[in-house]
């Protein structure tokens, strides 16, 4: 629960910010920063109040489902700005879909492929989103 | 007189726009096609599925939907993704009455009694009621939005800039503080999504603000990334593999079979009005959602009835009464948004976000400026309404049999669908990193007890607060006393103390509701007893914080 306090620390640089600049725009975020500090202090203290409670993490943290799902778009940023769609959401869908408990490789890689055809037909055939379906290089 | 006049000519037109033929090319070819009811249709499909479907609710369908209408004309764009937003109230009723699921929070309440009812074999009974109970409900609610809509609107175009500030400051602590979870986390989260608001240049000065250094940044952080990170992603990351099993075995539902007795509807229909009325009132408190009158329903109900130790037991009082509220409220919510652009809750503001995106500026002037949004918008609700009645009786099944579709071929799917809107919206890559980013965020606070949807109503109304603040204070000379001295902008800054006067209140009286946290896993089944165990270990976490 330190990390209420943290909270609350993070945003005084922006408070800082505030100030520096010209008193026109600054005068909002600053406002805000110190209202924020102010409410960080009051969860903190509440937080420190009450102890004994679980932690962050729950009981069973899931730390593969996770990053298995933070990698997902990530894939798809790297996959798709080098290889264009289909390679992108092929990566994308996946990396994602192996983080469920009992996926496997060949599931995943099902999902994938149905999700790329279908996502392709829909997104660049019918929607027309400007990403090319898939280059070299 | 004028009034009624005024909102039936605008129903009326509504109707033609709603209807409404238009040219649209295939392959070459150009027929005459009514798409703004094409897209209602899609709207509330889509919506009534994902009310089924544990794990995706209309924020997060919405969001996901809100860069495909880029490309739509603003009325057809509105219409649908209104329309996700209460198909998913008729959805979410399916899965909390046959499978015990309390996965939508406004329909929670339900599985009390719903789910009974369905292991008495008469679940189909309780579905049949609550289509009827929410059709009346959801009438109630556009009835009310015609004809309060354009009164408040003759108010609200006589705001100026300190009276459009101390309404929005009451509809921002409202809605923060009126949700679930602690207040001060709510307004702290609020707060947040005011700063997160302030990102990029500013209004009049052009200045950078909290751009790190980042020319991606300035044009501030993208709603869509910020809506699909904290209800795409981190809602992903906390139902990963948390999914309950879910038993089927009560939710054959037949047709023949829902038809209710006449012993049945004579029951449901005392509750239905209060819930009916319950819901309106709730709609008109700026942030008081569907959720909220549910659970005040399903408390009156208990109250009213004669055998109050019956509830959870299977009583119609109990599913009829929550339902009919939720939806008459969840139409109401549209009257504040619309009339006078201030959303009640996190998907009002995502649903202005939208119209934001489409170059519409919401408030007052938007039933004048753009009638065909404001009553294609009305007329659409009936429309949507009645597909909705029609749909749901056949569909059950196919959506019952939907639900069988495991959560890992659902997710990874959906973030595709995340990245691909993400990418869409600018073609940028960036923004899917923006996404990662905020889920992130959405996660840890979702951990912390922090609700994250305040932060998009402050997303969303930042800007415009600080550019009406400002205003304000250039109009006084820089004099706060405005925002009291102007009778209608005092009133609202006294119902913002009034609020938070009652909240310190109830929170030294100690009171306490007890509220079933929606979870993705079934409720542990206690046939009697009015407090239904909380599953998963989210709400243990808000409670003892608070």
């Amino acid at each position: 629960m330190v990390l209420f306090g943290l909270f609350a620390a993070v945003n005084a640089p922006r408070y800082n910010l505030g100030t520096l600049m010209h008193m026109g725009p600054g005068f909002m975020p600053t406002a805000l920063g110190v209202i924020l500090i102010c409410l960080g202090l009051v969860t903190a203290g509440t937080a420190v109040a009450t102890e004994g409670e679980e932690g962050i993490l729950p009981e069973h943290p899931q730390w593969l489902g996770w990053g298995c799902i933070l990698a997902g778009p990530l894939a798809f940023i790297l996959f798709g700005k080098i290889g264009g769609m289909i390679p992108g959401t092929f990566a994308c869908v996946f990396v994602s879909a192996l983080g469920d408990r009992d996926a496997t490789w060949r599931s995943a890689l099902i999902l994938a492929a149905v999700v790329t055809t279908f996502g392709v037909l829909l997104f660049h055939w019918v929607l027309g989103i400007p990403m090319p379906i898939l280059r070299w290089m | 007189m004028d009034v009624i006049q005024t909102s039936l000519s605008g129903l009326w037109y509504g109707f033609e726009v709603a209807f409404g033929l238009h040219q649209v090319t295939i392959w070459g070819y150009t027929i005459l096609f009514p798409m703004n009811l094409l897209w209602c249709f899609i709207g509330v499909l889509v919506g009534n599925m994902v009310g089924v479907l544990p794990g995706m609710g209309p924020l997060a369908t919405i969001s996901i939907l809100l860069p495909l209408t880029f490309g739509m004309k603003p009325v057809g764009a509105i219409l649908m993704l209104a329309g996700v937003m209460y198909g998913a109230q008729y959805g979410g009723a399916i899965c909390s009455i046959l499978l015990n699921l309390p996965c939508h929070p406004p329909h929670a309440v339900t599985c009390l009694d719903g789910y009974p009812m369905t292991k008495q074999g008469r679940g189909g009974v309780a579905l049949g009621v609550t289509v009827f109970a929410s059709f009346i409900g959801a009438s109630w609610g556009i009835t009310e939005m015609i004809f309060l809509s354009p009164i408040l609107v003759k108010v609200a175009l006589q705001f100026g800039p300190a009276e459009i500030c101390s309404l929005m400051l009451l509809g921002l602590l409202a809605g923060s503080t009126l949700a679930r979870g602690s207040p001060v986390k709510g307004v702290c989260m609020t707060v947040l999504g005011l700063l997160l608001g302030s990102v990029g240049s500013d209004l009049e000065t052009g200045q950078q603000r909290f751009t790190l250094g980042l020319a991606e940044l300035d044009d501030g952080v993208e709603l869509i990334a910020l809506a699909l990170g904290l209800f795409g992603i981190a809602e992903f990351m906390n139902s990963v593999n948390q999914t309950g099993a879910i038993n089927t075995q009560y939710s054959n539902v037949r047709l023949r079979d829902m038809r209710p007795t006449r012993e049945d509807m004579r029951r449901s229909v005392a509750p239905m009005i209060r819930g009916t009325l319950i819901g309106s009132l709730c709609s008109l408190i700026p942030g008081t959602g569907p959720t909220i009158a549910s659970f005040v329903a399903y408390a009156t109900e208990k109250k009213v009835s004669k055998t109050p130790e019956k509830f959870g037991t299977g009583m119609i009082e109990g599913v009829v009464c929550p339902e009919t509220s939720t939806h008459s409220s969840v139409q109401g919510d549209f009257i504040p948004t619309m009339s006078l652009g201030i959303p009640g809750d996190a998907v009002m503001a995502l649903l202005l976000g939208a119209l934001i995106i489409q170059g519409i500026v919401p408030g007052p002037q938007l039933i004048t400026q753009h009638p065909d949004i404001f009553w294609g918008l009305v007329a659409s609700f009936w429309i949507g309404n009645i597909l909705l009645v029609l749909l749901n009786v056949p569909l059950i099944g196919i959506w019952v049999k939907m639900l069988a579709i495991p959560y890992k071929f659902l997710y990874p799917s959906a973030l595709f669908f995340v990245c691909i809107g993400v990418y869409a919206a600018n073609n940028d890559f960036f923004q899917v990193g923006e996404v990662v980013v905020i889920g992130i965020l959405g996660y840890v606070l979702l951990r912390l007890g922090f609700h994250p949807a305040p932060i998009l109503l402050g997303f969303v109304l930042g800007p415009r607060f600080e550019e009406n603040f400002r205003r304000a204070m250039l109009i006084s000379r820089g004099d706060l006393a405005v925002f009291v001295e102007r009778p209608i902008s005092a009133v609202f800054v006294g119902m913002c103390v009034l609020l938070i006067g009652v909240q310190i209140y109830v929170r030294l009286r100690g009171a306490k509701v007890d509220l079933p946290e929606p979870s993705m896993t079934p409720l542990a089944e206690k046939p009697a007893g009015p407090a239904p165990e909380k599953a998963g270990g989210r709400l243990s976490a808000v409670d003892a914080a608070e």
